[in-house]
């Protein structure tokens, strides 16, 4: 058996066909589990789409590298889902691409954040973390109170993830600007639009504690508002499977 | 193939290339290699049949054990949930002021308790239960809400000035922004305000027509909510304005902020992530602390 090895490298074209064959199983294991994907992720009625503000949100997120140090998923181990909630179904990131799963936890993750605390609490904290917790070793990020959203490109974001199977409509992707401007401004005109065509159970409200404009700090209190909440499918299962805690 | 010669030093054959002189040994993999590399192939093969693993393309191979990570954990859950079913229905079937008296149980909120707390209150109350500015300290005996058990547990209910359909509603307004006191005005109430809590330098023989006014102006404007004493309405969420204890700061520059600008805290509802016998455990706990801080 041993010799089979020291006769095979000494044939070039057979070598090179081995090699191939080993490094594909690899792939195929990988790639395989996509052909079941559809009976992968749950089927979810009430699974919404993020609104350009809370999208807006999740890109400055990505920019920013805040997955480097959270993650959002919490795995199916019984202490993840005592500390933050039932553990992450496939649906729940059926809408984001990329995923912003991770793996590393420096910080919590905030798969179930949203509504966990205050609006006024995420400014503070994301202006500079040590104001509200002392022990803390995250950045500060005082500049998203400081910056303008950029919302001009809003409609083009929007109508990439259309293309990815997000089922946004094109009367989503034309007003995507003018959402992302109304949801965080309640008073101003556009805001009316926002729940008509994300539903009643949005948040639109002035996240940053300036109604005055519409800034970055708005967009990702907006998105950190929403985590966790995009349905309720994990929560149901969890409270139908486990009877005994729910009091 | 060149021909194979034996190094006389070694032992080992050569590969029989030379390269100006020096020759390359044709050394064997090391046995320990061999050991490791056999014992990794037999370990996985025996995983593969135990455990789910290959992908089929219609599903994956399951494994004799049957092992299924959502079944497990939801196993483990149901397993901790009945170990804490005895303690968890005795605790709610004391009278919630009694619990305090009873050592076994208090040992149970206290160690529960921190748990709880640090998962989900210390991030804006502080993990002493001190609070910050605008975040409530829960052992200085100053309650916004009222401080006994049941009143807490409904305030970590319904939450305050947020979404839940019953939240508690409190709002201090924007005297100044909405134009119901002028600037002097409320530079008046300030120094009333603040001489009402005892702070040292603010009421002297010289500011009493001062005082004056601004007690006039307090009962107008202030005494609906905070009281005509000043002591605060807990039906109203309106704090204490004589116990010294501040939530966004007594200082003359932090109060004219909240004349002018007004506050609204927000604290969420926790209906939806905590029982009802948790947040017990919490209302219990932060009351023992509060009992215990020096």
């Amino acid at each position: 058996m041993f010799g089979f090895h020291y006769k095979l490298e000494r044939k070039a074209i057979g070598f090179v066909i081995a090699i191939i064959i080993a490094a594909s199983i690899g792939g195929i294991v990988e790639i395989a589990p996509l052909f079941t994907i559809e009976g992968t992720v749950e089927d979810v009625p009430d699974m919404r789409v993020y609104t350009p503000l809370e999208l807006a949100g999740r890109n400055i997120y990505v920019r920013e590298g805040c997955y480097a140090c959270h993650s959002q998923m919490i795995r199916s181990l019984s202490d993840e889902v005592e500390r933050y909630g039932p553990y992450s179904l496939a649906v729940e990131s059926k809408y984001d691409h990329p995923m912003l799963w991770g793996s590393k936890r420096t910080g919590p993750d905030l798969a179930r954040l949203g509504d966990k605390y205050s609006d006024e609490w995420h400014v503070r904290h994301l202006n500079n973390p040590r104001d509200v917790v002392p022990e803390s070793v995250m950045p500060r990020y005082g500049w998203l109170l400081r910056t303008p959203l950029k919302v001009e490109d809003m409609s083009g974001h929007l109508a990439v993830l259309a293309k990815l199977g997000v089922p946004y409509s094109q009367e989503m992707i034309d007003n995507a600007p003018s959402d992302a401007i109304g949801q965080a401004q309640p008073d101003r005109d556009e805001a009316g639009g926002v729940a008509e065509r994300y539903g009643d159970a949005t948040n639109i409200r002035v996240f940053d504690g300036n109604p005055s404009r519409v800034t970055e700090m708005d967009a990702v209190v907006a998105y950190l508002q929403i985590l966790g909440k995009l349905t309720d499918a994990a929560h149901r299962q969890q409270d139908a499977e486990i009877p005994g805690d729910a009091s | 193939m060149s021909v194979k010669e034996r190094d006389p030093v070694s032992g080992y054959k050569t590969t029989g290339h030379e390269w100006n002189g020096i020759k390359e040994l044709n050394t064997p993999v090391p046995k320990p290699i061999w050991f490791f590399l056999i014992a990794a192939v037999i370990f996985s093969v025996v995983l593969w049949i135990l455990m789910p693993a290959w992908p089929t393309g219609t599903g994956y191979t399951k494994g004799i054990l049957g092992v299924d990570q959502h079944d497990s954990v939801q196993k483990q859950l149901v397993k901790a949930a009945t170990a804490r079913a005895d303690w968890r229905a005795q605790l709610m079937a004391v009278e919630p002021d009694l619990v305090k008296d009873d050592e076994a149980l208090m040992q149970i909120v206290r160690e529960t308790g921190h748990m709880l707390f640090g998962d989900n209150c210390s991030v804006c109350h502080g993990t002493n239960a001190r609070g910050s500015m605008g975040f409530p300290n829960l052992v200085d005996g100053s309650w916004l809400w009222g401080g006994d058990v049941k009143t807490i547990e409904e305030t970590l209910r319904v939450g305050v000035n947020d979404a839940h359909e019953e939240t508690r509603f409190g709002q201090m307004p924007a005297f100044g922004r909405d134009q119901m006191l002028g600037r002097d005005d409320i530079i008046t109430i300030i120094t009333y305000v603040r001489s009402l809590s005892g702070q040292p330098d603010v009421a002297t023989a010289e500011n009493q027509d001062v005082l004056a006014r601004g007690a006039d102006l307090f009962l107008d404007n202030c005494s609906a909510c905070h009281g005509e004493d000043a002591k605060g309405l807990t039906m109203m969420g309106a704090p204490d304005l004589t116990d010294g204890n501040w939530l966004y700061g007594g200082d003359r520059q932090a109060l004219f902020e909240t004349l002018w600008n007004g506050r609204q805290g927000h604290m969420p509802s926790w209906e939806g992530r905590l029982d009802a016998v948790d947040r017990r455990i919490l209302a219990l706990y932060v009351l023992d602390l509060q009992g215990r801080a020096p």
